[in-house]
């Protein structure tokens, strides 16, 4: 129940009465008039049904090399997207590839989504000293250029889909945390909260129970921005070769060769460049739509 | 003015630590500490590698080790590169250059186009302008960087043949028109994020001073829209880009390291590359504390800067 019955007492008696849609609706109206929104929406269910069926619906291995077709340029033949420097069809590859780097973006978000809550909602509930530290902490960390960062520790730990998308978790879940922890701050002098605190509820259940449901626009918001990064750190990481390790294809270890061949074989860098665009720009205009919908100010014009 | 300038110096100097703890924690996670590179020579026994470690002082408890690194990274002693035994702050200074130089140049243009794009947006609210700028930033935001690069080398240097594909000069010509020249593609790719940035922070931020009263009032008293606009709004609306400039910082430097490998441009971040490839662990954890420590220090330029600018920052 995200509705607690405390905050009916917030609510004005006489608008109650009026029979008022759900705010929870409310926010879904506004989120379905949001054109990029739902174009968002629209591309990322394509493209996961795509790396989802596609594979199996292409007559191409993505790991099937071919070397008398290598370099077969796109619409030429069998292949639509062509071939690349193996004979390897590209669309199966794009396809496969977009299963990893989808799992990748999407598990990193859930994982640091984890991460930035939990320190977020302590650092904003606590407060003073423990809350100071925490979000000091986070800081220093934002003063790493990301990139560096995770550069670093992919080239010292030994690379796998699991580790990196550990470690892109580990270098992305900042942001989250400051979103939560100002949403806490203000939440926690709200009147339910200290109801809550009145009738005796420890601090995990003032915490996770009253506080975080409260806060769940803002974080949802968060979190879907926060696979758009995950998608686009696990494509930067790849592709300078400390990410996702071949055979095994990302959209970002795709581009990794592709720049020797951009005379000869253009559309071995154009594809896989535009997969990314498309994934990273449909979550950001979600989260555009999200931000849109779930802001209640919009609601009093 | 004294007492928030030192303020901030103490922020910053606590903050100083806690990056040092951090990049600390980073040298301890590799398998084998510091002393990876070691295991990977043949011929090394397990007693080698103890005597080696009691020898670096790595048998003793890690805040005394933290303690000594962090001495010596204060002193100025930030070890020698494995590769080629320069101290590593040498080694970065001679790199230093030529990534300032792509950061500076991008954050010119990303100025003048976002600054420019901002307050059209915000003058000319909803309209077609202002929802191209608006989608157009979302997108701009969504491309990787390196495709972008190796977009532009496929129109302006394989198709078209008017940009050289790389490299900081043509080797033998070292005039200013052929720096010029070479820089104006990975300047171009390193300030598309930037400008989709800057133009929505200028938008908004122009958005929050045209509501103010004092706006009303220069209206009200029959001041040209012109003057209201770029006079009083733009002024006002500039002061918080100050502070972005110091938060973009390490998005620009991440953003130049991958630049600068599209663009085999010989920077910071082309080093950085190049010492993960050949496991020289000082120079890689020197361009990492580099990199935080020009972060905090621009962050700190910054807010002082916007408190000379605008006095009443000061007062809070």
């Amino acid at each position: 129940m995200m509705v607690k019955a405390v905050d009916y007492l917030e609510e004005d008696p006489v608008l109650t009465v009026v029979k008022q849609p759900r705010s929870a609706n409310r926010a879904w109206q506004r989120f379905r008039r949001h054109r990029l929104a739902m174009f968002g929406v629209f591309m990322i269910v394509l493209l996961v049904l795509a790396t989802a069926v596609g594979p199996h619906l292409i007559p191409f291995d993505d790991l099937f090399i071919d070397i008398r077709n290598r370099f077969a340029p796109p619409l030429s033949g069998a292949h639509v997207l062509g071939t690349d420097p193996l004979g390897r069809d590209l669309a199966a590859r794009l396809l496969m590839a977009g299963r990893i780097s989808l799992t990748v973006g999407f598990a990193a978000m859930v994982i640091s989504t984890i991460i930035g809550t939990v320190i977020g909602v302590v650092a904003g509930f606590y407060g003073r000293i423990v809350g100071t530290i925490l979000m000091r902490f986070v800081d220093a960390i934002l003063c790493f250029p990301t990139i560096f960062l995770v550069l670093a520790l992919a080239a010292l730990i030994k690379p796998s889909v699991v580790t990196i998308t550990l470690i892109i978790a580990a270098t992305g879940w900042m942001e989250v945390a400051r979103v939560v922890e100002s949403q806490i701050r203000t939440l926690r002098e709200r009147d339910f909260a200290t109801a809550a605190l009145m009738m005796g509820a420890s601090d995990r259940y003032i915490m996770f129970r009253e506080l975080i449901p409260n806060a769940i626009g803002p974080i949802v918001v968060a979190a879907t921005l926060c696979i758009a990064r995950a998608i686009l750190m696990e494509a930067y990481v790849s592709f300078l070769g400390y990410g996702i390790q071949p055979p095994a294809a990302s959209w970002g270890n795709m581009l990794n060769n592709a720049q020797q061949y951009l005379g000869s074989a253009p559309w071995l860098a154009i594809f896989p460049g535009l997969m990314i665009t498309l994934a990273v720009t449909s979550f950001n205009f979600i989260g555009d739509g999200l931000r849109d919908a779930l802001d209640a100010r919009l609601d009093v014009s | 003015m004294a007492r928030f300038i030192f303020g901030r110096v103490v922020q910053s100097l606590i903050l100083l630590c806690l990056v040092s703890m951090i990049g600390f924690a980073v040298l301890h996670l590799a398998p084998g500490g510091p002393l990876a590179q070691f295991a990977l020579v043949p011929g090394m026994s397990q007693a080698d590698i103890a005597r080696i470690a009691a020898q670096m002082g790595l048998d003793r408890p890690l805040p005394i080790q933290y303690w000594e690194w962090f001495t010596r990274l204060l002193l100025g002693d930030w070890g020698n590169s494995y590769r080629d035994s320069q101290p590593v702050l040498s080694v970065i200074g001679s790199r230093l250059g030529a990534t300032l130089q792509l950061m500076v140049t991008a954050t010119l243009i990303a100025i003048v186009l976002g600054v420019w794009i901002g307050v059209m947006g915000a003058i000319r609210r909803y309209s077609v302008f202002d929802y191209l700028g608006t989608i157009g930033a979302m997108i701009a935001l969504s491309i990787p960087t390196f495709w972008f690069g190796l977009v532009m080398i496929y129109i302006f240097s394989v198709k078209l043949g008017w940009l050289p594909s790389g490299n900081r000069s043509t080797v033998g010509d070292g005039s200013f028109f052929d720096y010029a020249y070479h820089l104006i593609a990975p300047s171009i790719v390193l300030a598309l994020v930037e400008v989709a940035v800057w133009s929505r922070y200028m938008r908004s931020s122009m958005l929050d001073v045209i509501n103010q009263d004092f706006i009303r009032t220069a209206r009200a008293k029959g001041l040209p829209e012109r003057v209201v606009l770029f006079h009083h709004t733009m002024r006002n609306a500039l002061l918080p880009m100050i502070t972005l400039a110091g938060l973009e910082l390490p998005v620009l430097l991440s953003g130049a390291l991958v630049t600068e490998t599209v663009f085999t441009w010989p920077g910071m971040g082309r080093l950085f590359l190049d010492s993960l490839g050949y496991r020289d662990y000082p120079v890689v954890m020197g361009i990492l504390m580099f990199s935080a420590v020009l972060v905090l220090v621009g962050n700190l330029l910054a807010d002082c800067f916007c408190a000379i600018a605008d006095p009443r920052i000061r007062l809070d």
